[in-house]
């Protein structure tokens, strides 16, 4: 039961990209959620999707995730970890990190334990029964709690957490992971004004020490944050490019604005 | 690590626990020995059987209250862990009657009767105690390995594992009310002698296996409390309220359930061993499906994810079931079905969040 043993821990980016999504094809009972995906994540990137429901963005995030398995197509982190060949807790531990739609975090538990479950260690049975939380860690988790500003809640049970927090509360359970890249389903939704500032602030200090993917609706915010832009229709790749420029796209706009 | 397992309750939490495990295991047993019989303060024979009896419950709900709980995974199947212990327990001691049974034979009366006239070879080894104490230790824990591995793997859960257990229970009853099964049939095992030589019927026999229940259920509490207080704990309750962020944290969930569900099944076998030599009887009527689910009940009315509720909710609903069938037989399994939905709706945390509650009002008063 224990050693889980994480095989090759470093990500080969020599080529600058650090997810690669080919062809990737994904359907339910003939409906393809995902048609003939091509999409490519560089290194340090921060990238924002965009696209209307049903346009296969959780989708996405769910075959990256190993949570679903595409039918056809390649999915890889970096040049030498095939994404569809491993299983979410692999995919974790190699440095992918998500943060889900709807806020998922342990409610029972403190902010502290919270992050304490999340904080990039050894995860097997045995070293979790045997072992406590060195000094180091402690300070990880205290620098977190900084970061997202949740530092008051330490002891706070994260079911009390306004709404805004709960979100804080995630992302800073995906930064402890340490991972490379931060998949991050629709972070504002449900936020106030102010915190969808903080939480945009967040997200752009944290670029460029890790690659980061937001799926997002809410236009004003992407806006502020985004140097690129991929739009998904129907499961493929619409457009793709500067904010202003995917926003006067005539197909863009006949997806968004048409029918 | 002497230290962590001091940690694991306040001074004032661990003397209480210390006086009581004073109390059951020297107190009473100073109070039969001491005390006159014509007292009012003597602790009759008796008591000892039937307080080992609940000891044994307590020991089953501590069992599922790790699992179900801490865990969120429901087992209305731990019935069958029960009884894998007890039968172990219940092949050995048939085995030390030696030929002082019925027919003065040196095989069991049962297979006497039913005219065999050689031991089946999976009652090879009972004769010896350190090998059934092997089988107890291991059988219903590598068992519970094997079906669990498959169970959750496959990504069973809640309702539908439940209902698996319910079935496993069920079968496992029909298997073993056959007589060609070759563990007694639907009369089981029972007539039994002597335990390690020392004779069942002896006031101190059973004064000594209710003693060692008590110690042994100290201890799985003890043991208990560790897993739940160390991050395992932590990550057991986090996969009871959100699995998938537990998984995509990195976690290997099939391997915590697992876990915690063979140290169930494991603690729930011991129990039954310790059940059989005091009651004097193990049939396969413990596999019933309403046996498992009354050991559910047991923790849902003490208070789930406690441990210290199990406890309490073992001894509380086996104390009323020990009134009613004196009192109003009939009845009992109507109080019961009455009690599990007055608890699920209105107290879903139990006997110990009643008294959460109670405490905390009196503490707001205060504050007022």
């Amino acid at each position: 039961m224990t050693g889980v043993h994480i095989k090759d821990d470093s990500i080969d980016t020599t080529h600058g990209c650090i997810l690669y999504l080919e062809e990737v094809t994904v359907s339910f009972d003939g409906f393809k959620a995902l048609n003939d995906l091509n999409l490519y994540i560089d290194d340090g990137e921060l990238r924002c999707i965009i696209g209307p429901n049903g346009a296969g963005k959780t989708t996405m995030m769910d075959v990256i995730t190993g949570k679903t398995r595409p039918d056809y197509g390649t999915v890889f982190f970096g040049q030498n970890h095939d994404l569809t060949k491993m299983t979410e807790y692999e995919i974790s531990h190699a440095g992918i990190g998500r943060k889900f739609q709807k806020p998922t975090v342990f409610l029972n538990h403190t902010v502290f334990e919270n992050l304490e479950l999340a904080l990039h260690t050894q995860k097997d049975v045995w070293q979790s029964l045997t072992q406590s939380l060195t000094g180091e860690q402690r300070d990880i988790i205290d620098e977190d709690m900084e970061t997202i500003g949740l530092k008051e809640q330490k002891y706070l049970r994260a079911g009390l957490l306004s709404h805004g927090q709960k979100q804080w509360l995630e992302i800073g359970m995906l930064l402890v992971q340490d991972p490379r890249l931060l998949l991050i389903d629709e972070p504002v939704a449900g936020m106030t004004h102010q915190e969808t500032e903080h939480t945009a602030e967040l997200l752009k200090s944290l670029a460029g020490k890790h690659s980061i993917v937001v799926v997002e609706h809410e236009m004003d915010f992407i806006r502020s944050i985004a140097n690129r832009v991929t739009v998904l229709h129907e499961g493929h790749v619409l457009a793709d490019g500067k904010m202003e420029d995917v926003q006067n796209d005539p197909k863009v706009i006949e997806v968004y604005l048409g029918s | 690590m002497i230290r962590k397992f001091i940690h694991l309750h306040s001074l004032r939490e661990w003397l209480f626990i210390f006086t009581i495990l004073a109390i059951a295991t020297v107190l009473l047993p100073l109070f039969n020995i001491l005390v006159p019989e014509e007292s009012v303060l003597h602790v009759p024979n008796y008591m000892f059987a039937l307080m080992g009896k609940y000891l044994c419950y307590a020991l089953v709900a501590l069992a599922i209250d790790l699992i179900w709980g801490y865990t969120g995974i429901l087992s209305l199947g731990h019935g069958v862990f029960f009884s894998a212990g007890g039968y172990a327990m219940g092949m050995y001691l048939m085995r030390s009657v030696g030929k002082e049974g019925v027919y003065k034979s040196d095989l069991p009366d049962f297979m006497v009767f039913l005219d065999w006239k050689e031991l089946p070879w999976y009652w090879y080894g009972f004769d010896s105690f350190i090998f059934t104490l092997l089988v107890i230790l291991i059988l219903p824990a590598l068992f519970a390995f094997t079906f669990g591995y498959f169970a959750f793997k496959s990504r069973i859960k809640g309702v539908y594992f439940a209902i698996i257990t319910q079935a496993m229970t069920f079968a496992l009853m029909l298997l073993f009310f056959r007589n060609e099964t070759g563990f007694g049939g639907n009369n089981g095992l029972t007539d039994f002698k002597r335990i390690l030589g020392y004779s069942l019927q002896e006031p101190s026999t059973k004064m000594s296996l209710y003693i060692i229940t008590a110690i042994i259920l100290f201890l799985s509490y003890i043991l208990s409390r560790y897993v739940v207080q160390s991050k395992l704990g932590r990550v057991l309750t986090a996969i009871r309220d959100a699995e998938s962020r537990v998984m995509f944290s990195g976690y290997n969930t099939v391997h915590y359930k697992l876990f915690i569900w063979t140290l169930s099944a494991f603690l729930c076998g011991i129990a039954g061993a310790l059940y059989v030599p005091q009651v004097g009887i193990i049939n396969p009527s413990e596999m019933q499906p309403s046996n498992s689910i009354e050991m559910a009940i047991w923790v849902a009315v003490g208070g789930r994810g406690t441990l210290s509720g199990a406890l309490v909710g073992a001894g509380l609903v086996n104390g009323a079931k020990s009134w009613f069938t004196v009192a109003a037989p009939d009845y009992w399994l109507y109080f019961l079905g009455t009690l599990f939905i007055v608890v699920t709706l209105y107290f879903p945390k139990g006997f110990t969040g009643i008294f959460a509650r109670f405490n905390s009002k009196e503490k707001s008063k205060e504050s007022t």
